[in-house]
């Protein structure tokens, strides 16, 4: 039986994963690039101090790569053990983006890591340097296929319904491949990674400046920073409007609920700054608003208007109330697929199958469904406003500040003031966990909003489900929580140790703290002092 | 290709995928079981575990691949077997959890307590993760208690423990057998002197004892084991439906395909020959030929099983209608069609690239190549 409880936890365990993962991938999705920037650099220039540079930025890259492999296990998995009745419905759609992206992606992203850490003495600059490349190319083509799956989850275009074999089947692979909602969705994510990554070595590099040592090797990793993190908040914020904009076409009702718009608004509708959403009233208890903006952004037009969550609703009641006849004379279909007057009514109501499993939830019999369980239904098709609302909010708003603080940073790098302006390094310093923030709530926007579905209109959280034990989740629940944490404090504690040791950790006996002696590497070449500013 | 002819080439299709999971991420994880008894000081075990340093990493993606090649292509069975086997999925992630950290954090940090746990934990997941799927392998055979409902929900009505039967323990041993014959040979390749030595044993004594253990299970599918045949007529060109056929249960079922099929003898005894060649090429020291050979062996092995439950995939203990087949698990025309394009496509230039970097990377790795890299080398 599928509980509420059940459910909620499988919700839970995917939400903990899957948010666990996106730490790492984003800093993954950048710094390849940012490597890749560095040590075309040093392919151009010879000069060692960018070789160290994509040395040491690189195995940075590495501690955290490693949790992003770990996690990632769990994700490729997780469909399976636990959300097996979506895996059969959509596993025609959604499989084959993820095994496309480990063939396409996966493999050369991890055959060629192996060589950009291990082949330095074993290649030439210039095939090390394809090395690198193919490596951030692997890995930025994954979050394409990914976003792919993910983007068909939310706006399943190209598939159909088979009663026959019970689940939607894929009619047309580039429909889904060109799907805007995840192109929309790929570049706003990547440009998203660019900018965590940016901030991270913009952060670290800025805490070498405070401390005023690896001045030289600091002073060029930030000015790389600031001029990729600029370009890539730019892009960000374009970006994202854009996945606003689609989402307004094909997700209505995370739309109202992302604006807590109870009522439909006259064109162009008003863009809420700040609201106490009310769920219980429908409204809000206080609003600030600015005039066009909404209606403008959404629609980009001034004349169509975006519907309220209470017109919304209204229109899903029909589509339940539809859905139902689809429901049950698809249930006749699967005892007897002769039955001519049971396919003609489901082929009339195929549309709203969806809807009509919405009921599931409540009743097995969805024939009997009470107009309390309908009622009930209708509700659960806006997900809750209030976290919607302020997800959203605080990711646009860190989306500007960062912005603002790469513009500065590369303000001052092209003036060549930024060592002294302390202010700027140390808000650099502390800025570096807010793109995770931004990121992680980011994820939050697009699949909590997308509740109550796992497939849009199509399938239902509720029934996407593996049929198992509560004990089950409560047990692995605790076991991925307990693994993850202490994984970590790990990752944590290294990235940490390896960030303060700087350079100096490559033992080349250039950097702060090393004897001349020490290491493997020698005496910097005459005309490259190591602190010079 | 007709939708029939391309049930099958992803019968095959994954199988190849499984095999190359064997092969490539076998080594690897051979490597990890090896690694606390063929390394006694720390120099050794990072000279073992620099062997597979720079591939560790792509190796892994083959299950990974397999895993999505399997969502993609039999959802029903991506579905009803990982939901299933629960708890013996959770502990294959979980084991595999050591490896990515293990590889990458141990050597970060010179304290020994700190670098023996990271040890263990690469010995974890080398060793519980092909245990696991040998044991999954020996309760496909047994049949596995599920059954769906009209809308084709799966319940899996069994418990972890009786996963763990003698037949499927005995499997998961033949697997574990398998990849340690296959890492120590990796191992022979690439190491000298002590460590090469004691890989070179590991090699001829795992072998060996991988050929008795799957004779033994051989044995016993043959005479101890219900077998599941089809009662009604096949239409390979029919959409999957699982519920639209008739099964028996049936003993000395799985032994049919060798009588139907004159070539089908061949898989077990391809598998037998490789076990007894490979361990032949160690004790002559030909490193090379008993890698090559340990692959074969673990073609031979999981094609053994293929071949056996042909057209089977996971057949139902309470519901034999329910049972998954090549036939009735598989995804759509298209999307076989489609995923068939792209492996076909990206596998030459996944096994084209990879030999590339092992070629780059080649040579035997010394405890003199560890202290001289100490602060790059795992």
């Amino acid at each position: 039986m599928l509980t509420e409880e059940l459910v909620d936890l499988s919700r839970l365990q995917f939400a903990v994963t899957a948010l666990y993962h996106f730490l790492f991938v984003p800093l993954t999705l950048g710094l390849a690039f940012i490597l890749v920037i560095m040590e075309l650099t040093y392919v151009i220039t010879d000069r060692p101090i960018y070789k160290d540079m994509v040395r040491f930025w690189g195995k940075l890259f590495g501690i955290n790569f490693a949790l992003g492999v770990t996690t990632g296990i769990t994700m490729e998995f997780q469909f399976g053990t636990n959300w097996a009745y979506y895996s059969h419905y959509v596993g025609d759609i959604f499989g084959a983006p993820l095994a496309i992206e480990g063939l396409m992606a996966f493999f050369l992203e991890s055959t060629f890591i192996g060589l950009f850490f291990f082949g330095w003495d074993r290649l030439n600059k210039w095939k090390h340097f394809m090395v690198t490349v193919l490596m951030a190319v692997g890995s930025n083509l994954s979050a394409l296929w990914i976003l792919i799956a993910n983007g068909w989850m939310q706006d399943p275009i190209g598939a159909e319904f088979s009663y026959i074999t019970m689940r939607m089947e894929m009619t047309d692979f580039w429909a889904i491949v060109f799907n805007p909602t995840a192109q929309a969705k790929f570049v706003h994510t990547v440009s998203a990674g660019y900018v965590t990554a940016s901030l991270f070595v913009l952060g670290i590099s800025s805490y070498y400046l405070l401390k005023g040592r690896d001045l030289d090797f600091a002073r060029r990793s930030f000015r790389i920073a600031a001029g990729f993190g600029f370009a890539s908040a730019l892009s960000v914020i374009v970006l994202g409007d854009e996945s606003g904009y689609t989402v307004s076409e094909s997700q209505k009702a995370k739309m109202a609920a992302i604006e807590a718009m109870w009522e439909t608004e006259p064109a162009p509708a008003a863009f809420t700054v700040f609201a106490l959403p009310n769920e219980a009233a429908q409204r809000n208890d206080y609003e600030l608003q600015i005039p066009y903006v909404l209606g403008l952004i959404g629609t980009r037009s001034t004349t169509e208007t975006l519907p309220g969550i209470k017109e919304i609703k209204d229109k899903n009641r029909t589509r339940i109330e539809s859905g139902i006849h689809a429901v049950v004379a698809l249930e006749r279909l699967r005892k007897d697929r002769n039955n001519a007057q049971a396919l003609a009514t489901f082929e009339a109501h195929k549309a709203d199958l969806g809807f009509g499993l919405l009921l599931k939830r409540y009743t097995v019999d969805v024939a009997q469904a009470t107009p309390e369980m309908i009622q009930q239904a209708v509700d659960s098709t806006i997900p809750r406003v209030a976290p919607l609302f302020w997800s959203f909010r605080i990711m646009v708003a860190l989306g500007f500040a960062f912005l603002l603080l790469f513009g500065l940073a590369l303000f001052y790098s092209v003036k060549g003031t930024f060592i002294e302006k302390k202010w700027l390094l140390r808000w650099a310093l502390w800025f570096i966990p807010m793109p995770w923030i931004a990121a992680e709530l980011g994820w939050v926007v697009a699949e909590y909003g997308r509740q109550p579905w796992t497939i849009y209109g199509v399938l239902p959280t509720h029934i996407s489900v593996s049929n198992i034990s509560v004990g089950n989740l409560y047990g692995s629940l605790a076991g991925f929580v307990g693994f993850y944490t202490v994984l970590l404090v790990v990752e944590m504690y290294l990235m940490t140790k390896y960030a303060r040791l700087g350079p100096a950790s490559l033992g080349t006996g250039r950097y702060n703290g090393e004897t001349r002696q020490s290491g493997g590497g020698g005496p910097l070449p005459a005309g490259a002092p190591a602190n010079r500013i | 290709m007709d939708y029939e002819t391309l049930k099958l080439v992803w019968w095959l299709l994954v199988g190849v995928l499984l095999v190359g999971f064997a092969i490539m991420d076998g080594h690897d994880m051979g490597m990890g079981v090896l690694l606390p008894f063929v390394g006694r000081n720390d120099l050794e075990r990072r000279a073992v575990i620099n062997t597979v340093a720079p591939h560790w990493d792509g190796n892994q993606v083959w299950f990974i691949t397999a895993g999505g090649a399997i969502f993609a292509a039999w959802p029903l069975v991506y579905a009803t077997a990982f939901s299933g086997f629960y708890w013996a999925m959770m502990a294959a992630l979980w084991a595999l959890f050591f490896r990515p950290v293990g590889f990458d954090y141990r050597s970060k940090i010179q304290n020994p307590i700190w670098r023996s746990t990271w040890d263990w934990g690469l010995f974890i997941g080398g060793a519980v993760p092909p245990i696991i799927f040998g044991v999954a392998f020996g309760n496909l055979l047994l049949g596995v208690p599920f059954h769906f409902n009209d809308l084709m929900m799966s319940t899996y009505t069994g418990s972890f423990w009786a996963l763990l039967n003698p037949f499927a323990l005995l499997a998961g041993l033949v697997s574990l057998g398998m990849i340690t014959f296959q890492g120590a040979n990796y191992l022979m390749m690439r190491t000298e002197g002590d460590i090469y030595r004691r890989v070179r044993t590991a090699s001829m004594l795992s072998g060996s004892l991988t050929l008795v253990l799957f004779a033994l299970a051989g044995v016993w599918v043959a005479s101890g084991i219900d077998g599941y045949v089809i009662t009604s007529a096949i239409d390979g060109n029919s959409l999957p439906d699982p519920l639209y056929k008739t099964v028996v249960v049936k003993a000395g079922a799985w032994m049919l395909n060798y009588n139907r099929y004159d070539w089908a003898i061949w898989v077990p005894i391809a598998a037998f020959a490789a076990l007894g060649l490979g361990v032949m090429f160690a004790q002559l020291k030909k490193a090379g030929l008993a890698f090559w050979s340990s692959s074969a062996a673990a073609a031979g092995i999981i094609g053994t099983a293929g071949v056996s439950m042909f057209p089977f995939i996971m057949p139902s203990s309470t519901d034999p209608r329910s049972s998954l087949t090549v036939y009735d698990a598989v995804s759509s025309h298209l999307t076989l069609g489609l995923m068939l394009g792209a492996t076909v496509i990206f596998m030459p230039l996944i096994i084209l690239y990879t030999s590339w970097c092992y070629k780059v990377m080649w040579g035997k790795v010394t405890t003199e190549y560890i202290a001289a890299n100490d602060k790059s080398a795992y």
